[in-house]
């Protein structure tokens, strides 16, 4: 429910408006809280009180349409603007100089404006921090239209080729370092205004679709309309445009465009050839980035091409928000959001459209002028696991579901399959709700679509994986105000599990060391049937982990998956064990609720009466040498690239060298090829006959991981 | 006299361009033949000296540029005039078929081509006209023909020259340029596509890039836009139109100029960016087209061979192609931008004969082969 935008600012290029806000978003959280049971232990009274509260985050919202809605549109902030103390609106872009006017006047704000280029290096910079997979390559003749590819920690230099209306091209440093280094009048607005003196069409998005379904060729004279093939002393294929527009010089008779064919792809072409000089020139050999208008992303698509083998021509999915992100970080400096990180909401977010005219031909004409991103403000700032090997080539995702068609079409009908039951059991998770049913239900229709979307383009928010197949999922049932359909089977569980603590820690006191070794693992693997036949079990180095007997671990850092049986009886005795052997332990749980994994504030619930029946966990607890901390995460899986700031620090700090990972979600989904630079150990059960299939096992297999890097 | 004895001494010496657009055909008319060769001249090739020489147009196309002509010419000894001929690509079967009737196979000659036609129709010549092509790179030729032409002078004046004050309509001025130490050079050729050369001797010599937008676009567009039907009807539309009217300029864009990137007012910011809106569009004529049109190849011909001469480091950039033929706009244009955007440290230079250097070089690579 958005209730009040206090911050926003206008993007106003020249054929499309984007507008920036900023809002603050009231929505239910689920939050745990201890009774206090003065030493009276009831019996079938709840672990501890659900309730569900209203909290308020701040979302960024990017809105684009075109600008024969800027009315509409200015009567939609003015109705939402709440805060009276916003006297300043930013505007950036060459339509700052043309709606000033209109929009001091509709909304009596005064219109401040920035610099485009500044605005667009800025919001470029963000995007590229805060969005994972913002960035993708373009493979013309491969199944995966787009490559995407994982954020480098450092982003500069770069090269950044904005192509509007015109083109500039500019070379990016630092934050503030950058130069404007060329450029060409031929561009968006060449197309758009050639088009519509060419053709009868004269809408933008018409004219692309009637660009795509052209044939250049009727127009371009191309090397093998002068050679006859191809010019071989220089290597020049035949099928490269020698000359644009050469042809319709000679097809005198009643030549027409009218007949699809398009002025599209030659336009571009100079740029193409531009930006190989400008490199060369300009010596830049790491990263470049080329933003190109939403809209002509068809067009460059077709021309980088020509030059792909010298330069790596990069592509950003939010590229047509760039500039409003940066003229409202400029209007937000005070709250420096820059401070912050930021998550993209799956579910308000509209996704990348495919470059092929035929997906979805209704949805792409809605996106055309209408198009969202949503990025919601996370509580703290997310940081690299300083244990990770190379941050730069860390990719959390096994299995990348827009390159494996079959993997694809599995999970996405597992979602598909398993939605119903997810809709029935958010419903059922608020029986005292009058209109639960309504919300399961349009959750359902939401993330149904989502899915729909997905199958038709795979790549609309990124690389697609488990991870993010399930992380929409949570974000959908958010967005309808089912902050945790599992809160009460938690509790019950966390409930039932605690009652049989003593006695599993009894028998486990019990055995021999070896023996309680194996044992503690199976507990860690507890709740799930296994099978002790998998080849993983009898791997040496696993038994090397087991048996160890060299001095022990410093500290080590356990990423915990489940509530109930796994995290009290599986992780909680294992921890016991490590705290006996002097080894610190780091618990980290997830921030936010994901199906029924623990959440750091359950955690706390859980531990602190473990405590109370364990002395050693107790004493732990006061020396400090058990700490619970958050992962900055609400997701069922792990990124390791995007974890809690105090997680980070405290890793370093107790000096971690040993990683644990427990479950299907953080160890198999992800993770599963993730490289450390310390000990770590992998393990989950494969819950899934599909999945274990392809791993090469059986359903209910065990994974168990140990890695020891190589020194 | 043993110089005439090879095969290639046989009259008549051509020298063939087919491009994409234009055929460029030179041809030597030696004017120091002795009655003896005179009188053992085959019929045939007297009625081709006599046909090119007497007229200066061919059919409804051929063209003879008469006041390129370059007259009093030594070649391998021989004295004599060169003429320069064009006709339309497309009429090339036509052309092949003329040669066929006057038996040109039947003459001791072989017929050296350069430009993406020789291979095109190097099987049309084979089969329709029975004759063998030299088959030449466009390049190779293009270079010959410069550095050639350059050398021998345009009959006592000088082939290269430049403007000063290319944007002021009263003192403009073209002033010989003396390109007696070419290297090094950046030459452009302009024909139907663009072609940019670096060139760091007679022998070194290499493609830096091309594009794809050259006088070929300007036709093309052109004749979309306006409905014209010759490159001379462009151009002269275009002399009356007003490109600012089609563009969006930086001014219109920023009310003035765009300081935080030093970019003038004036600048193209999105050609035939006001076509956008439909009021504008209504509001345009024919000309204006065509003019924006002009500036708009003209334009980006000019920053691409800034950019090549800056990674380069070549200060000299010379423009040839018949795209200039008869073109002041362009030139005075590419003359003014490479000197504005350069600060004064890039020069425009442009050659008298346009677009037949790689003709001259088809013909000097004939001569060579001897």
């Amino acid at each position: 429910i958005l209730n009040l935008s206090f911050i926003f600012f206008l993007l106003t290029g020249g054929s499309l408006t984007k507008l920036a806000y900023y809002s603050t978003v009231q929505h239910k959280v689920a939050r745990v809280r201890s009774f206090d049971h003065s030493g009276k232990d009831i019996e079938n009274e709840p672990l501890y009180e659900i309730s569900v509260q209203e909290e308020i985050t701040a979302r960024l919202h990017f809105i684009k349409f075109e600008n024969t809605y800027i009315e509409t549109c200015l009567d939609f902030i003015k109705d939402h603007l709440v805060n009276t103390e916003t006297k300043v609106i930013k505007a950036t872009g060459g339509g700052a100089y043309k709606f000033k006017d209109l929009i001091e006047k509709k909304l009596g704000l005064k219109v401040d404006k920035e610099d485009v280029m500044t605005c667009l290096i800025k919001g470029c910079n963000f995007v590229l921090r805060n969005i994972p997979h913002e960035v993708f390559a373009y493979q013309k003749d491969s199944d995966t239209e787009f490559r995407f590819q994982t954020n480098h920690p450092n982003i500069f230099p770069y090269l950044l080729v904005n192509i509007g209306s015109g083109v500039s091209i500019v070379k990016v440093e630092t934050e503030d370092k950058f130069e404007w280094i060329g450029g060409s009048s031929i561009g968006g607005g060449t197309f758009w205004g050639l088009g519509a003196l060419l053709t009868k069409t004269k809408k933008f998005d018409e004219l692309l679709q009637l660009a795509s379904k052209g044939q250049h060729t009727n127009v371009d004279m191309l090397v093998k309309d002068v050679y006859g093939g191809a010019y071989q002393t220089l290597g020049l294929s035949g099928n490269l445009i020698a000359s644009s527009f050469g042809k319709s010089t000679t097809a005198d008779k009643d030549f027409s465009l009218e007949k699809q064919s398009s002025p599209k792809a030659h336009l571009m072409v100079v740029t193409g050839r531009l930006i190989p000089a400008l490199l060369q020139f300009y010596r830049i050999d790491d990263t470049f980035f080329f933003f190109f208008s939403p809209h002509l992303r068809t067009i460059q698509l077709q021309c980088f091409i020509l030059w792909q083998g010298e330069v790596q021509a990069l592509f950003l999915r939010h590229e047509g928000y760039l500039g409003a992100i940066g003229a409202f970080l400029k209007g937000a400096e005070q709250d420096n959001p820059n401070q912050y990180s930021w998550g993209e909401n799956y579910a308000g977010s509209s996704g990348l459209m495919s470059t092929s005219p035929d997906v979805y031909p209704m949805q792409r004409t809605r996106s055309g002028t209408f198009d969202m991103l949503e990025m919601d403000r996370l509580e703290r700032p997310l940081v690299n696991l300083p244990l990770l090997k190379d941050p730069s080539t860390y990719i959390p995702d096994t299995v990348d579901l827009t390159d494996d068609a079959m993997a694809r079409k599995y999970w996405l009908t597992c979602f598909e399959e398993a939605l119903d039951g997810v809709a029935k059991r958010a419903a059922a998770s608020q029986p005292d709700s009058i209109d639960a049913l309504q919300r399961a239900e349009k959750f359902r229709q939401k993330y149904w679509n989502k899915l729909q979307t997905l199958r038709q383009q795979p790549f609309a928010y990124g690389t697609l994986t488990v991870r993010s197949l399930l992380d929409t999922r949570e974000h959908c049932l958010n967005e309808f105000n089912f902050p945790d359909p599992y809160s009460k089977v938690k509790q019950k569980e966390n409930g039932i599990a605690l009652k049989c603590f003593q006695s599993v820690i009894e028998s486990l006191d019990s055995l021999g060391w070896e023996e309680r070794q194996f044992a503690l693992v199976k507990g860690l693997l507890a709740g799930n049937v296994f099978d002790w036949g998998a080849k993983a079990v009898s791997d040496p180095e696993y038994v090397g982990f087991l048996l160890q007997e060299g001095p022990p671990h410093k500290c080590a850092l356990i990423f915990a998956d489940n509530s109930g049986i796994d995290i009290i009886l599986g992780v909680f005795p294992f921890v016991r064990e490590l705290l006996s052997r002097g080894t610190e332990v780091i618990l980290a749980c997830n921030s936010g609720p994901a199906l029924n994994d623990v959440t750091y504030s359950e955690s706390l619930i859980v531990t602190e009466r473990i405590a109370a029946m364990d002395p050693v966990i107790q004493s732990a607890l006061r020396e400090e040498k058990l700490l619970l901390v958050q992962t900055g995460s609400s997701s069922p899986c792990l990124d390791l690239s995007r974890l809690d700031k105090g997680l980070a620090v405290l890793v370093r700090e107790r000096k971690t060298d040993l990683v644990i990972i427990e479950g299907m979600g953080r160890a198999i989904h992800t993770n599963y090829y993730a490289a450390l630079k310390c000990e770590s150990l992998k393990l989950a059960v494969i819950k899934n006959s599909w999945l274990a299939d392809r791993l090469g096992g059986k359903i209910f297999s065990v994974i168990f991981k140990y890695e020891v890097p190589c020194k | 006299n043993e110089q005439i004895n090879g095969p290639a001494f046989f009259f008549p010496w051509f020298g063939l361009d087919i491009g994409g657009t234009l055929v460029k055909l030179v041809y030597f008319e030696p004017k120091d033949i002795t009655a003896e060769e005179e009188e053992e001249e085959v019929e045939n090739l007297k009625s081709i000296r006599k046909y090119l020489t007497s007229n200066v147009a061919y059919g409804s196309t051929g063209i003879r540029d008469v006041h390129l002509e370059l007259k009093d010419l030594t070649l391998c000894g021989r004295k004599g005039n060169l003429h320069f001929i064009r006709f339309p690509t497309h009429d090339m079967p036509a052309f092949i078929q003329m040669g066929s009737e006057k038996h040109f196979s039947s003459l001791h000659t072989t017929l050296c081509a350069t430009g993406g036609g020789a291979y095109k129709f190097e099987q049309d010549f084979r089969t329709m006209g029975d004759l063998q092509l030299c088959k030449l790179d466009e390049l190779d030729c293009l270079i010959k023909g410069v550095l050639y032409i350059d050398s021998v002078g345009f009959n006592g004046h000088s082939e290269c020259y430049y403007f000063e004050n290319p944007t002021d309509a009263e003192r403009c001025q073209k002033l010989p340029f003396n390109l007696e130490n070419p290297y090094p050079l950046l030459l452009v050729n302009i024909g139907s596509g663009v072609s940019i050369l670096a060139v760091y001797s007679k022998e070194n010599y290499k493609r830096v890039t091309g594009t794809s937008l050259g006088g070929g676009t300007f036709f093309g567009l052109c004749c979309l836009l306006t409905g014209c039907s010759t490159f001379e009807e462009a151009l002269e539309m275009a002399s009356h139109g007003d490109s600012t009217k089609v563009d969006k300029l930086v001014r219109d864009i920023y009310g003035g100029d765009y300081e935080r990137f030093g970019l003038p007012g004036w600048a193209v910011a999105s050609s035939f960016g006001n076509m956008m809106s439909k009021e504008k569009r209504e509001s345009v004529s024919k000309e204006d087209l065509a003019k924006a049109t002009l500036i708009t190849i003209t334009n980006n011909i000019g920053s691409i061979a800034r950019m090549c001469a800056l990674n380069e480091n070549i200060n000299r950039v010379v423009f040839v192609g018949n795209f200039l033929r008869i073109n002041t706009i362009s030139m005075r244009l590419l003359a003014y931008a490479l000197d504005y955007w350069s600060k004064g440290q890039l020069k425009a230079l442009f050659l008298e004969h346009e677009g037949y250097f790689g003709a001259v070089g088809a013909l000097l690579e004939l001569l060579d082969s001897a």
